[in-house]
């Protein structure tokens, strides 16, 4: 996969002439998991959105830059909270939508792989509206993977689901995304120490790095080390509130 | 829908009708009582159908014209940005400009019989519709346009695939507006100049002093209309489901 590439993004963003964020220096490292944690409102879909090349509302300077000096709009892949599935399309038609969308044919056997690795093949007819939110879920993330770019940018992708469900998600997701360069904007410390290589707390005042334990990703629920940085990521947030 | 309430004020208005005919001893040619005007309806009842049939068919032909000719507009509108700064003014314009005005006219260019009929319909119906539709197809999620666009989408097939099936059910909402406005839009052209037709029948007998004859024939239009209300209303739901 040509993912060997990083993603830097410098700068600061105003909000209706408000500071939105101070300047900050964000690296997502080719290939590997990088999360940004911080409360609500604090900018971090915002960047997000900035490197996804979409509307934000805010007005960002600074600059956004691929290692490989390369388009970065092009080579991504989204997946926010909600999973955006047409309700009107089946399961298989979703997952298939980028292709619909570009005019292009759809590679069904790409389609029937993706079906089998998220579990849903006995669900690729129905609509969104027969399944179950873990289920919606994966269906969202079998169309991302569906594009497959090299970048993946997850917003919150799974905030709304309960912590079983979140859990089964989050080891599915790294599985499914291996070999690919992932930011993660959460606001739940917890996904942070599962999920990160990298950690960026986010606050009005810029941006904290932290490095998370050493153990390969996605870290064992029960993992004490990531249950104890778990706890100092909690505590950081916590005094990062005005 | 629930019978039983229909039918109970169904005879709650016909009993007060009588009574008030009782009561006040209105002559007939003000006032026909129910029994008469059923017995007249059935006397006529051939005579009512086939001045029935016309003014249906105008009313079906002016709500297929007008709901393909406003579907048509609004998505023509919703694809360009300049069209729809053009043309949303002499769309609010004409529809400032009360049709019924423009009866006269109709009639001189399309003549007595149906055409001008199914124009006043179309002219009636095809504002609602246009301008519902529009406001659905400029209402699409954000969420799907993000998406769409972090897919490099070509702009006809996010109208195609996202954007005119989440406005569907603003489609219903607008056909169910048209299915009320045009069997008023054939009436009306039928009182401006026409041989045939409910509203003709109405015109001739109220003339003649046949009240009885007219209640009939208001009675067989408001029928109509209520049955084009759950037939439209069956497919509005349709729409909506999607």
């Amino acid at each position: 996969m040509a993912g060997s590439f990083s993603i830097t993004v410098k700068g600061h963003a105003d909000l209706k002439g408000m500071p939105l964020f101070a300047p900050i220096s964000l690296e997502l490292t080719a290939q590997r998991w990088t999360c940004l944690l911080g409360g609500s409102g604090v900018g971090k879909s915002t960047i997000l959105r900035l490197i996804a090349g979409l509307e934000t509302g805010a007005t960002f300077t600074g600059r956004i830059e691929a290692s490989d000096g390369g388009q970065i709009a092009t080579r991504i892949a989204y997946m926010a909270q909600d999973d955006l599935l047409l309700p009107w399309a089946t399961v298989a038609g979703n997952i298939t939508l980028g292709a619909r969308l570009r005019g292009k044919q759809r590679d069904k056997s790409r389609l029937k792989q993706l079906l089998e690795r998220t579990g849903l093949t006995e669900h690729a007819a129905k609509t969104p509206a027969q399944l179950s939110g873990g289920q919606r879920q994966r269906a969202a993330l079998a169309r991302t993977l569906m594009e497959d770019k090299p970048v993946v940018l997850l917003d919150e992708p799974f905030s709304a689901l309960d912590a079983r469900t979140r859990a089964q998600m989050q080891d599915l997701a790294v599985e499914l995304l291996d070999g690919r360069t992932v930011l993660i904007v959460t606001h739940d410390p917890g996904e942070a120490a599962r999920l990160a290589h990298a950690i960026a707390i986010l606050s009005p005042g810029g941006l904290v790095s932290r490095q998370p334990p050493g153990h390969p990703i996605p870290r064992p629920i029960d993992d004490l080390d990531s249950l104890e940085f778990h706890a100092s990521l909690m505590r950081d947030l916590m005094v990062d509130q005005p | 829908m629930k019978t039983l309430p229909i039918v109970a004020a169904t005879a709650f208005a016909i009993l007060l009708w009588q009574a008030v005919v009782s009561v006040t001893g209105l002559p007939r040619f003000i006032l026909p009582s129910p029994l008469l005007v059923m017995e007249t309806w059935w006397q006529n009842r051939w005579l009512i159908a086939e001045h029935l049939l016309v003014t249906a068919a105008e009313v079906l032909i002016g709500l297929m014209i007008g709901t393909a000719l406003g579907a048509a507009t609004a998505i023509q509108l919703a694809a360009s940005t300049r069209m729809r700064v053009l043309v949303r003014p002499i769309l609010v314009f004409t529809q400032a400009l009360p049709v019924f005005a423009l009866a006269p006219i109709l009639t001189l260019w399309f003549g007595f019989g149906l055409w001008s009929k199914i124009a006043m319909a179309v002219l009636i119906i095809y504002f609602p519709v246009a301008s519902s539709f529009l406001d659905g197809l400029l209402r699409t999620a954000p969420g799907y346009l993000d998406l769409a666009r972090t897919m490099q989408a070509r702009p006809i097939f996010v109208l195609l695939y996202v954007r005119i099936p989440a406005a569907l059910p603003s489609l219903a909402s607008g056909l169910r507006l048209a299915a009320v406005y045009a069997p008023i839009g054939a009436v009306i052209g039928e009182w401006v100049g026409a041989s045939r037709g409910l509203g003709y029948l109405m015109l001739l007998a109220n003339g003649r002093a046949k009240t009885d004859l007219m209640f009939a024939a208001v009675l067989t239009l408001g029928l109509f209309a209520i049955l084009l209300h759950l037939v439209i209303n069956r497919l509005a739901q349709r729409l909506e489901r999607n």
